[in-house]
């Protein structure tokens, strides 16, 4: 999120697309109540009149899939209307940027952006102009017809409300009171708000579906503003916090990337992906990336290598290639891993296309899965459709303490990284991750040091002084505070520093100290940290535990609870919230105001004195906002396509049906015989999404032991429209069976008239809703041994990921589960 | 119209005298009961389910969780909190948590128990026959790639800050690449 819960209730408008924080979110709401209460306006989009639309003053049905239709047509209305925020447009954002005169956009090239060679883009054609010095080329009155502005302009014409519709089976009426709602926060003065989720990213554009909020909140002047901003809601307590600290294949904490093969040394790493910019007035923040490299190779091996030596530790992916979650399923189930790690996580149910994981988990030599409970992975091998005779693989299970038997912080949504404290030990011999991860290390250390290995000294030289010492120079015990202090960083040796805002002027430092700030870290091997991002978090104090609940913005900052990063920013983007001149462009709600002297309010961003010219998106090369994104792997500007599996024969916005660069394993060659896909097939006929009740968390590896979430929510239920099951038969309450082309799962029909069907271009199009939180583990209807753990109250029903298909977004490669095929029918009817 | 508590139930007290139904005016006796969380330990602790990061306060007594509630001091959820979290005491308490390792043999059909010493052995051993059998110096480049592509690991988003830390460090050390979590889902 770029802004935090509190900020919610600054806004004018809030657009709930892509989510249902009234449901899944249930205390965000209490910030959106806030909003409304203050005379905001609530707008919600949704295949489903969900809860939150319930809530709404507006509420607008689309067909799943197809964001990019609808945004598109916003953009277009917002430009055809000339409700930009005009300064901030041209000063903010690459509205004034010229193209390459030889792009061609989807509307004159067959639905394609210009570039497209072998199902991958050749981006030539996509960059900007420059002069002889390298200074980007720019069109002040946005007029020239290769400037950024003139292209979205051009790009967007094809989107009219009446093909709109077409597209999303929204009614027209409808269309066009979300865009005269939702445009009318481009005034200085006003907030509009975007809140999003897994509607958003779990599609094969789900990259592009945000970006095009992005251009529809730089258009109206809402990025950086209180009320304003694009807002992630995070789904799971610390996935903010696991993403930061870089627990993915691409990159290394702090959104580093990870070093790839042709990089063979530190140098060439650096100078590869440290940013570079010619334009004058950029400050360009990630110049300083070699600090934070240097850094936290120096958290990693501290002084038992060189900085050169810790690099070359470190594992190396081929160029280009993709090392992500569908990419290992994949890789899984054609035998490439002997060993895999399930730690506090549940692929069986959760991975798209879970049969193709049960079945991958058996190719295994062996597997070890942490969690609080038996669950479907870790259990996989005597799962449904299994013979535990027949499965190879040998398991571990381990049981890990829960959040409140362990000590430690987690990140929220809002880049809020708050302290938990330690209640009650753990459940019998249940032990913390990071207890169970030290003592693997050390075994498997002790492994190397006494027989050697490949490379050894990768794994036998990481440092690990996270606590009191044995005398064989083992910790006793892992001391959260102590990796909280190796996180915020430290000094390695006595250093005399020169102070990063003002020149001229020097602090000493000694071995040890902890580093104040990211400003503060060096590229020389001298300071050590384990994630830029939370440098400053843990000094002299631990700002996280901080309990302060002052709020002299008056806008909700609570700058004294907790800490936030980056440097305890609560609107990133903030130096966006003033005009050139350094004026909040909200009077009513200024995020920083200048003194005279220094900012005030929240902790400025990207902001030099007033008047300085410096661009505010400082975290961008040019220090702007992209309008225009040349670095998407499917497009510089966001373009509609159907979903991989849809019911609808023809892209009506162009002849290219798909997104032209998706990696496809239902190609021979590619995936497994496994990876079937069912698009426009009668067999398939309706539209399925996957979605959440409040009662329920993720799998439901934790909730569906709970009883009395149970009760509430007891079993796996497919929702369907009145109009629906009157065409099936179907009654309210009765037991069906949900099929796709890659498996069927039993569900009670919930038939209600919250689905309603879709006219998609004089067709009528049913979609189904489906929660993703059961799996076999806790129902009634499987084999209880005498030894196994039986929940109190049982749950019906499997994964709703037995159904989902193995396809990703094109560049994220995060799986399309909210737009597939499936067939409903009565259980017992063929 | 300000009414005191005190007031109220005059007031409350004079409208079921003249309701005339029939309702007994008998005084009732009430057993004030001692509040649950008496002479209970307080520690704060952050939901562990959605993001929004409500604050909880957990009571203790003799070591065991007897109540959790909504935090009133948190801005975020002023004491408030869902359905999920307002349940977080049976995840504390409850009878089916795991507290034991246990083992899955080749072909084995029941689980067994086993020590954490022999548990931690027993993987230690595979990781590395698994990463020597594996591990790459260099890729079919001829580039240096020092990497062990035979263990892949998924996990997790519901670490701590720390453990997030700690993990990949391990992870890396032993030469993966293929590291995922939640995030991509």
């Amino acid at each position: 999120m770029t802004n935090h819960w509190n900020d919610f209730q600054n806004s004018d408008v809030i657009l709930i697309m892509g989510c249902n924080p009234a449901s899944n979110h249930p205390i965000s709401f209490k910030w959106i109540t806030k909003a409304m209460e203050n005379g905001g306006k609530l707008i919600c989009v949704d295949p489903r009149f969900t809860q939150s639309a319930a809530k709404a003053h507006l509420y607008a049905p689309l067909r799943s899939g197809t964001d990019i239709a609808l945004l598109g047509g916003m953009i277009k209305y917002i430009l055809d209307n000339n409700l930009i925020q005009k300064e901030y447009v041209l000063n903010y954002t690459n509205a004034s940027f010229l193209i390459n005169p030889a792009l061609k956009l989807p509307g004159d090239n067959k639905g394609i952006f210009s570039g497209l060679k072998d199902g991958k883009y050749d981006k030539a054609t996509w960059a900007y102009q420059t002069d002889a010095a390298g200074v980007i080329k720019k069109d002040a009155t946005l007029q020239n017809p290769h400037c950024v502005f003139q292209l979205l302009k051009r790009h967007y014409s094809r989107y009219t409300p009446e093909v709109v519709s077409r597209v999303t089976g929204t009614p027209k009426d409808k269309l066009l009171n979300v865009y005269k709602t939702y445009a009318a926060t481009g005034k200085p003065d006003k907030a509009g708000n975007i809140l999003y989720a897994m509607g958003w990213t779990q599609h094969t554009v789900g990259a592009q579906n945000i970006r095009t909020m992005t251009i529809v909140q730089l258009l109206l002047g809402n990025m950086g503003i209180a009320g304003g901003g694009v807002q992630a809601l995070r789904g799971e307590s610390n996935v903010q916090g696991s993403t930061d600290y870089g627990l993915l294949f691409h990159i290394l904490p702090g959104y580093i990337a990870t070093p790839t093969a042709s990089l063979a040394t530190l140098k060439e790493y650096n100078e590869k992906v440290t940013t570079k910019t010619k334009e004058a007035n950029s400050l360009n923040w990630m110049k300083n990336l070699p600090k934070y490299s240097a850094s936290y190779l120096r958290s990693v091996y501290g002084m038992n290598a060189t900085l050169d030596e810790a690099y070359s530790y470190l594992p190396k992916g081929d160029d280009g290639a993709n090392y992500s979650w569908l990419v290992l399923f994949d890789e899984m189930y054609k035998e490439k891993f002997t060993g895999f790690f399930a730690w506090g996580m549940n692929p069986a149910c959760s991975g798209a296309h879970s049969n193709k994981v049960r079945q991958a988990l058996g190719k295994l030599d062996w597997m070890v899965n942490v969690n609080l409970f038996d669950n479907e992975t870790g259990s996989f091998w005597r799962g449904p459709g299994m013979d535990p005779k027949k499965v190879k693989t040998e398991v571990f299970m381990l049981p890990c303490a829960s959040s409140v038997e362990k000590e430690g912080s987690i990140t929220n949504s809002g880049r809020l990284m708050q302290w938990r404290y330690k209640a009650i030990n753990p459940v019998g011999e249940a032990m913390p991750d990071a207890e169970i991860m030290t003592e693997l290390y050390y075994k498997v250390r002790e492994l190397y040091e006494k027989y050697g290995g490949p490379l050894k000294e990768a794994l036998t030289k990481l440092t690990w002084n996270y606590g009191p010492k044995r005398a064989d120079g083992t910790i006793r015990f892992v001391d959260p505070h102590a990796v909280a202090k190796e996180i915020n960083g430290f000094f390695v040796e006595d250093a005399k520093v020169e102070d990063p805002a003002k020149k001229g002027e020097f602090r000493e430092f000694k071995k040890g100290d902890p580093v104040p700030a990211f400003a503060w870290l060096q590229d020389d091997g001298s300071t050590s940290s384990g994630c830029w991002v939370y440098c400053g978090s843990y000094g002299a104090v631990n700002m996280a535990a901080r309990r302060g609940t002052k709020d002299p913005s008056g806008i909700g900052l609570y700058p004294e609870w907790a800490w936030s990063w980056p440097v305890n920013r609560r609107i990133i983007y903030n130096g966006a919230s003033v005009d050139m001149n350094g004026k909040p462009w909200d009077p009513k709600r200024p995020v920083i105001l200048w003194d005279g002297a220094k900012w005030t309010g929240d902790v400025p961003d990207g902001v030099g004195n007033p008047g300085s010219g410096r661009p505010p998106f400082i975290m961008k090369p040019d220090g702007v906002g992209s309008l225009f994104g040349p670095g998407l792997a499917d497009g510089p500007i966001p373009e509609h396509y159907e979903p991989l599996e849809c019911p609808v024969e023809k892209n009506l916005l162009s002849p290219q049906k798909n997104s032209p660069v998706l990696r496809r394993f239902d190609k021979k060659g590619v995936g497994s015989e496994l990876d079937e896909i069912a698009s426009c097939d009668p067999r398939f006929p309706f539209i399925c999404s996957t979605y959440r009740v409040s009662e329920h968390w993720q799998t439901g590896v934790l909730t569906r032991w709970c009883p009395w979430l149970v009760e509430m929510q007891p079993g796996m239920f497919v929702e369907m429209s009145l109009e629906l099951a009157k065409e099936r038969n179907i009654a309210n309450g009765e037991k069906v069976i949900v099929k796709s082309a890659r498996g069927e799962l039993e569900a009670t029909a919930v038939v209600t008239a919250r689905f309603k069907p879709f006219d998609i271009d004089g067709t009528l199009i049913h979609e189904v809703g489906i929660p993703w939180h059961f799996g076999w583990i806790t129902s009634a209807d499987r084999k209880y041994g005498p030894n196994d753990k039986k929940p109190e109250v049982f749950t019906t029903g499997d994964s709703a990921n037995l159904l989902t298909p193995t396809i990703g977004d094109a560049n994220s490669m995060i799986p399309e589960s909210k737009a597939f095929m499936v067939n409903v029918v009565k259980k017992g009817v063929k | 119209m300000d009414v005191s508590r005190r007031g109220f139930l005059k007031i409350s007290g004079v409208a079921l005298a003249a309701s005339g139904f029939g309702i007994s005016l008998k005084p009732v006796s009430a057993y004030a009961q001692p509040l649950k969380i008496r002479y209970t330990k307080e520690t704060t602790t952050i939901c562990p389910y959605c993001a929004v990061g409500c604050s909880i306060i957990v009571s203790t007594r003799n070591g065991k969780v007897v109540n959790t509630e909504g935090d009133p001091d948190s801005p975020i959820n002023r004491g408030s909190l869902c359905t999920k979290g307002g349940s977080i005491y049976q995840m504390a308490v409850n009878k089916n948590r795991l507290g034991k390792p246990l083992y899955r043999a080749p072909y084995a059909t029941e689980w067994k128990e086993v020590t954490w010493e022999w548990a931690l052995d027993r993987i230690a051993e595979n990781v590395k026959k698994s990463r020597d059998k594996s591990f790459k110096f260099k890729n079919d480049m001829g580039l240096v790639v020092n990497r062990t592509e035979g263990i892949a690991s998924v996990g997790s988003a519901a670490m701590d800050n720390e453990e997030c830390f700690l993990y990949q460090k391990f992870l890396r050390g032993l030469g993966l690449v293929y590291i995922e979590h939640q995030a991509r889902l």
